[in-house]
Parts: C-alpha cells; sequence; structure tokens
C-alpha cells in the first residue's frame, strides 16, 4: 500500500505520511479553507479537491504530480432551472459530498442531489439527468443539511456499469447501464423518524454511509440513521444488523478482500452523538455481522465527546492499516485492523474525509 | 463613468479587476468586469445567474436586496463594491 494519505478538513487539506516512527502530518494544502471531500489521483486521473468556499461557492481543483501543483477545474453546475415549478430545492451547487474514479472518469456527489460525470479530468461536468429528472427525485429530504445530497458512490470493479448510490436522505439507487437507468433499492430498511405506515418508504431512507465490498460486489454495508443493514444482492435487499453498545453512528468500512469483515464507529443515538459513556470504541465483525469485537486500546476512554463523520473511517488496501478522524479535530491510525490505534494528532480542523492513497 | 471594485478577500483565488464602464446596470458593470476575468463569474454569481447567498454587493452605499434582480440602474458616477457577506462566516 501507500504511505500517504489525506485529511479533508475545516480548514484545509493536510497531507499525511507513513515512515517507520508510523504516521505524521506533512504538509497543509488550501490552509484555512473548508475541504469536503478529496479524491487521491491515479495514472489515469488527477487528485481531486472539493472545496467549499463560505462565500464564494464550490471550487473543484486538480493536481497531476500529487499535490505539486494545483489548478482549479470546472465545479459542477446544475442546468437553469424551469421556473414553472413550484416546490423543488434550488437548483444550485451546494457542496460536492462524494467522489469517485473509474478509469479516467470522474463521478461527483452533490448536495442538492445531483450526480455529475466528467471525462476530461473535470475540465467539464455533466449531471447525470436520468436520475435528477426522476419524479422520486423531488421527494428527497435533507439530512444534517437542508438539502438532500448523495455522499455514497459505490462504483463495481467487476462492472463498469454497476453503481449504487447512498442519498440522504432518498435511499439507495441503482444503475445496471451505466446511469441511463435507475432503480430503487433497499427492501428491508426502516425509517424510525417518519410516520409508522411510512417507516419502509425506500426514497425517504436516511443511509448514512454505504460502502461494498471490493472483493465481492454483491455485498454492501450500510451506517443507516436508524442502524446497521448488510446487503449480499447488490443492495435489491437488506438485512438488519445489530452492534454492541449502539447501532447508531455514521462511518462504515469494509474490508478489500475479506467482505464480512467491517468497521463502525458506534455513538450513543439520533439524539445524541457523542462515544458510549464517554469513551471511543470501533466495532468490527468478521463474520458479517453476526458478532462484534468492541476494540478500544488506544483510544481515549474518558471524556471523549468526538463524533466519526461519513467520510472518516476508512481502511487501506493492506486490510491492516486504517484512519479514523472526528469531528473534533482528533485523527487516530491503527496497524493491525483497529486492534490497537495510536493518536497521530489532537489538533486538527474538524474532519471532514479521509483517503489513502492507492499504490500506483 | 460608472466604477466596479471587488473585495481583496477574492484576490487569493482569482484576479479582480478595478472596471470603469459605461454599463447603465449593475449586470452590466459585472459583466465587463467577467469579460476582463471569466473566471470572476462563478465566485460572485450562482450558476442561476443569482448572487452568491454570501456575497454582497453595495451599489453606492445602498446594499443590493434582491439577489436575483441584477437589472438595478447606476448613475454616470456610481460606485459599486463586491464584498464578501458576514453570513458566510
Amino acid at each position: 500500500m501507500s504511505d500517504r494519505a489525506w485529511i479533508a478538513t475545516r480548514k484545509g487539506l493536510f497531507e499525511l505520511r507513513r515512515d517507520a516512527a508510523g504516521w505524521r502530518l506533512a504538509r497543509a494544502h488550501f490552509l484555512g479553507e473548508p475541504v469536503s471531500i478529496m479524491l487521491p489521483g491515479t495514472a489515469a486521473r488527477p487528485m481531486i479537491a472539493a472545496l467549499n468556499l463560505g462565500h464564494f461557492g464550490v471550487k473543484l481543483h486538480a493536481s497531476d504530480d500529487g499535490g505539486e501543483a494545483w489548478r482549479e477545474v470546472a465545479a459542477p453546475a446544475y442546468p437553469e432551472q424551469p421556473k414553472d415549478v413550484d416546490g423543488d430545492v434550488p437548483w444550485k451547487l451546494v457542496q460536492v459530498w462524494s467522489l469517485a474514479g473509474q478509469g479516467s472518469r470522474l463521478w461527483a456527489g452533490t448536495l442538492p442531489g445531483g450526480l455529475f460525470r466528467s471525462d476530461d479530468s473535470g475540465a467539464s461536468w455533466q449531471l447525470v439527468e436520468s436520475l435528477w429528472r426522476r419524479p422520486e427525485r423531488r421527494e428527497w429530504m435533507g439530512g444534517g443539511y437542508d438539502v438532500p445530497g448523495i455522499h455514497s458512490i459505490c462504483l463495481d470493479a467487476t462492472d463498469a456499469r454497476h453503481m449504487l448510490l447512498g442519498i440522504s436522505c432518498g435511499g439507495v439507487w441503482r444503475t445496471r447501464d451505466g446511469g441511463e437507468n435507475w432503480t430503487l433499492e433497499g427492501r428491508g430498511m426502516l425509517a424510525d423518524y417518519l410516520p409508522p405506515e411510512q417507516a419502509g418508504n425506500l426514497n425517504a431512507q436516511d443511509p448514512h454511509r454505504v460502502v461494498r465490498a471490493p472483493s465481492s460486489p454483491a455485498v454492501l454495508w450500510c451506517q443507516h440513521h436508524c442502524g446497521i443493514w448488510r446487503s449480499a444482492d447488490h443492495g435489491e435487499n437488506w438485512s438488519r444488523i445489530h452492534a454492541p453498545q449502539s447501532s447508531f453512528g455514521f462511518a462504515v468500512a469494509v474490508h478489500p478482500r475479506e467482505p464480512e469483515t467491517a468497521w463502525f464507529a458506534p455513538a450513543v443515538s439520533d439524539q445524541r452523538r457523542v462515544p458510549v459513556e464517554a469513551a471511543l470504541v470501533v466495532n468490527r465483525t468478521r463474520d458479517g455481522g453476526r458478532s462484534f469485537e468492541t476494540l478500544r486500546e488506544g483510544l481515549p476512554q474518558h471524556d471523549c465527546y468526538d463524533l466519526i463523520y461519513r467520510h472518516c473511517l476508512q481502511v487501506a488496501d493492506d486490510g491492516r492499516t486504517l484512519l479514523m478522524g472526528s469531528t473534533t479535530g482528533n485523527l487516530w491510525a491503527s496497524g493491525d485492523g483497529g486492534g490497537t490505534w495510536q493518536c497521530v494528532s489532537g489538533s486538527l480542523p474538524p474532519i471532514h474525509a479521509i483517503a489513502f492513497e492507492t499504490a500506483a | 463613468m460608472p466604477r466596479i471594485l471587488f473585495t481583496q478577500q477574492l484576490r487569493r483565488f482569482t484576479v479582480t479587476p478595478e472596471v470603469d464602464t459605461p454599463a447603465t446596470t449593475l449586470q452590466g458593470a459585472l459583466d465587463a468586469a467577467f469579460a476582463a476575468n471569466p473566471q470572476l463569474r462563478g465566485y460572485v454569481l450562482d450558476e442561476q445567474g443569482h448572487v452568491r447567498r454570501h456575497v454582497s454587493i453595495f451599489i453606492d452605499g445602498r446594499r443590493l436586496r434582491d439577489r436575483a434582480c441584477l437589472a438595478e440602474p447606476l448613475g454616470a458616477e456610481s460606485e459599486i463594491y463586491v464584498m464578501q457577506a458576514l453570513t458566510g462566516g
């Protein structure tokens, strides 16, 4: 695996390097600017950082040399909003919430709910109209924001036409033909924040984060607003899973080669988004959610109020190296699959997202 | 002739020309500045052509109220300041 990772924060993008002594902070990029998400580059496409400037809007920057030099590229832009349609969200880009790369192609999931594609390294972006024009899209609701958004883009390395999206709050959507047609999936998910007869409404689910098992693409894991779910059939049907301490949280990571191994960072509940008993833990399952280990060595065990947000618990392609960052600005690393953790920094800005650079 | 100026805060992202323009509306003055630096448009206006929520525009000391209407008339010697709005943090 690569010895480099990236931490997108409220006040800049921080580069992390690993040497014999462990992970350490290296350079800061865009210091002072909110970076909502980033995607490491490959030989086929540049690295992309999405800034969310407080005053001047969303800006995307690309680098072809691993962050030595950055250039501003186009930001996704919504088409002109029809004037004769009432009750829709403003067709204005609020935030880039997810980025994914597929060869040279880039995908961007955004608030207020549009998926965009770029085939020219970010020089231009096209809204995926087939999803945006779906009547169900108008029913999506904000989840933690005023407007709905796409935070999870689950590609399938074995079939480039397959993609599954996680939307807060719009459930999980799947395409099997590269984005021409979409189906609303998620059977089995339940929303207890809705009236009882609406609890199973697939289009109103809040899947906080969805990840696909790279080695077994039919397997998907979801940390949902109301618990944990797992699918073994590309997201059509989901089984509920109960973790120790709490099944509430935002983040989930899945092992690159063991689809039954996944990590979660629980918080008390919707109403109290802090670690159970103020002691931070990670829940790990190795058997598809039938059992869990609660891992805490090296993590703060008293007076801890850190929350691990959606994109802030990541596993590297070796399956052992993990990074976890909090909204309080703490960053921890594990080299043994979460068994033990070391604090990398206790004074970063609030962490929005973490990404490992993949080996070239 | 009307003159349009931009907050120094923008200089860390892009070039902010000071433009003297014969424009008779705010839209015309903005267009003159965007012609000098096309990248500036996306920093001031959103994709619907509205003034960004956290950008404030002052014309001769009066703050623009309607972010969607850029037809505001200019006087012969109007001064337009494009500033950051502190609502944006």
